[in-house]
């Protein structure tokens, strides 16, 4: 597979990442994958499952350390930050995880004032307006005293939504956020995505394999392949390239430069059970 | 010959990856420690947790301690009337409740009801991402919510361990003076000459704060570090369960060689 040249340093990027490699155990997630993040904008990183799409997150927000490689995050390097100075940068990012991991025993209110309950000393009169607002953002305002498992999927990602960019954040994650959602609430929460970057001025990484709901939103579009940044293009781009493996991906094709069957010896000698093609133990 | 290799390698494994987790479990032990201040200077987050796991299990507790304060007064009596004592009924039943069955028989049924709670808990926190939010949203999940639910079960533990040996007693008074008609003045004065406050509450009290570490800590641990699916949750549960019951058991063995060796010789 061709790959990009190298991401280039940029003055305006909120996100730089250099050559880094991951492996889970023995297994390479990530070989030598650099990227540039530029401010205010909504990048959408695409690839298959196991492409390092929610590895390259969890690496961002140093949940997770690479085996080499560089990740710096407005001008701090994630990785070799100890755990105060990684709290303190964790401060300004918000993160939207797949199903929202809304805290089940707290109540929709209770959950978006979490973050200014732990993190500011405010009164409990502003932090009622704050959350009020944040929640009248999402559409959610009258939701407000239901419990988490009385939303439906949809809801429970817009209550994660005004969670995540309670404190303002510089830089919001999203891991998945279309996943199990209808075409109306994929629909809303694309747009909330979009207009919470553009209103509040922050800069959003989109991890999907959802390619509808993120050419609508994004500025710009990654597929990742083989541990690296495999296309860098534009949406526009993406509806018109002619490039094998972003078609398969874009059209939804079974087989392609993306295997169908997962690799496995001969059908043939399997079922005739010759040699050591007849084990089916790993 | 090749067999013989394989199950020494085998053997070799699991022991490496038992001492491995125990490793892991200490290093998680101290994590704890080093944030065990937060519950206590937010004290809501441990009054929360002293209620879940220790004020619901007062009912199983006073429950059980009657019952076996009434087996006990009914088995104590068919061996003390051969030798003509019956009247140390109360002495008998006193030291076995607040030596031994108070602190243990708590652990074991507060590994059960509240341990195997807080494991499936932190394990499903741990399975829909709550825990990696939290973690994300710059609030460290060890004092947030594994810290409180640890010192709950340390807490909660010798307070339920008094409540038990305290309706035992009462089981027994009920069966012992007014079932079978023992001397009800014997009864209590004998128990009053024979319970020692140092030796036998202090140290039954020692038990039960020992227990309440280890069912804390396996509890947490194993929510945890419990794979994030529905069979690792439940198999960590399981594990809750067992291992805090071998743990108080054989801890039980310790404590009590340790406490009252010098008693007989």
């Amino acid at each position: 597979m061709p790959d990009v040249k190298p991401a280039q340093t940029h003055p305006d990027a909120l996100i730089e990442i250099k050559d880094v490699h991951f492996a889970y155990d023995e297994r390479p997630i990530l070989r030598g994958l650099s990227l540039n993040v530029r401010k205010g904008e909504v990048l959408a990183v695409m690839g298959g499952s196991g492409s390092g799409k929610t590895t390259l997150l969890g690496l961002i927000g140093g949940r997770i350390l690479p085996n080499k490689g560089k990740i710096m995050v407005d001008g701090q390097n994630v990785p070799k930050l100890d755990r105060s100075a990684l709290y303190a940068l964790r401060t300004r990012f918000g993160m939207l995880f797949q199903f929202g991991a809304l805290f089940t025993d707290l109540s929709v209110y209770d959950n978006v004032a979490f973050p200014y309950r732990e993190q500011t000393n405010l009164p409990e009169s502003v932090i009622r307006d704050l959350v009020l607002l944040k929640l009248q953002a999402v559409g959610l305002r009258g939701a407000a005293g239901l419990m988490p498992s009385q939303l439906s999927g949809g809801m429970a990602r817009r209550v994660a939504l005004a969670r995540a960019v309670a404190l303002d954040p510089m830089l919001m994650l999203y891991d998945e956020p279309f996943t199990g959602l209808d075409p109306i609430s994929t629909g809303i929460v694309g747009r909330l995505i979009r207009r919470l970057n553009d209103a509040f001025g922050l800069t959003s990484l989109v991890v999907t394999h959802d390619l509808d709901a993120s050419l609508k939103i994004a500025d710009r579009v990654i597929v990742l392949a083989e541990g690296k940044v495999y296309r860098d293009l534009t949406p526009e781009d993406v509806r018109t390239t002619s490039d094998a493996f972003v078609r398969q991906f874009a059209d939804g094709l079974p087989d392609g430069p993306v295997p169908f069957h997962y690799p496995a010896p001969p059908l043939v000698d399997q079922l005739l059970g010759k040699s050591s093609a007849g084990e089916i133990a790993p | 010959m090749s067999s013989v290799i394989e199950m020494i390698e085998g053997l070799g494994r699991s022991v490496l990856s038992a001492l491995a987790r125990l490793g892991l479990a200490g290093r998680f032990f101290l994590a704890i420690m080093m944030v065990i201040g937060v519950p206590l200077r937010r004290f809501s987050l441990l009054v929360r947790e002293l209620y879940f796991s220790g004020v619901r299990s007062i009912l199983i507790i006073v429950v059980s301690g009657m019952f076996v304060g009434m087996v006990l007064a009914i088995q104590g009596y068919e061996v003390l009337q051969r030798f003509g004592s019956s009247e140390t009924l109360g002495v008998l039943v006193a030291l076995s409740l607040v030596r031994e069955l108070g602190p243990v028989v708590t652990a074991l049924l507060f590994a059960g009801r509240a341990g195997s709670a807080v494991t499936a808990e932190i394990g499903l926190m741990q399975a829909t991402d709550q825990i990696a939010a939290m973690d994300m949203m710059a609030v460290n999940p060890i004092a947030r919510i594994i810290s409180p639910r640890f010192l709950a079960s340390v807490v909660s533990m010798p307070l339920l361990a008094c409540m038990f040996s305290a309706a035992g007693v009462f089981g027994a008074y009920l069966v012992g003076v007014k079932l079978i008609g023992i001397d009800d003045g014997s009864f209590w004065s004998q128990m009053q000459a024979g319970v020692d406050f140092r030796l036998d509450i202090v140290n039954g009290l020692i038990k039960s704060l020992v227990f309440g570490v280890a069912v804390g800590l396996i509890a947490v641990f194993e929510g945890y570090y419990a794979p994030p699916t529905a069979e690792g949750v439940s198999s960590a549960t399981t594990r809750t369960v067992v291992t805090s019951s071998l743990a108080v058991l054989m801890l039980d063995f310790v404590l009590t060689v340790w406490m009252f060796r010098g008693l007989n010789g």
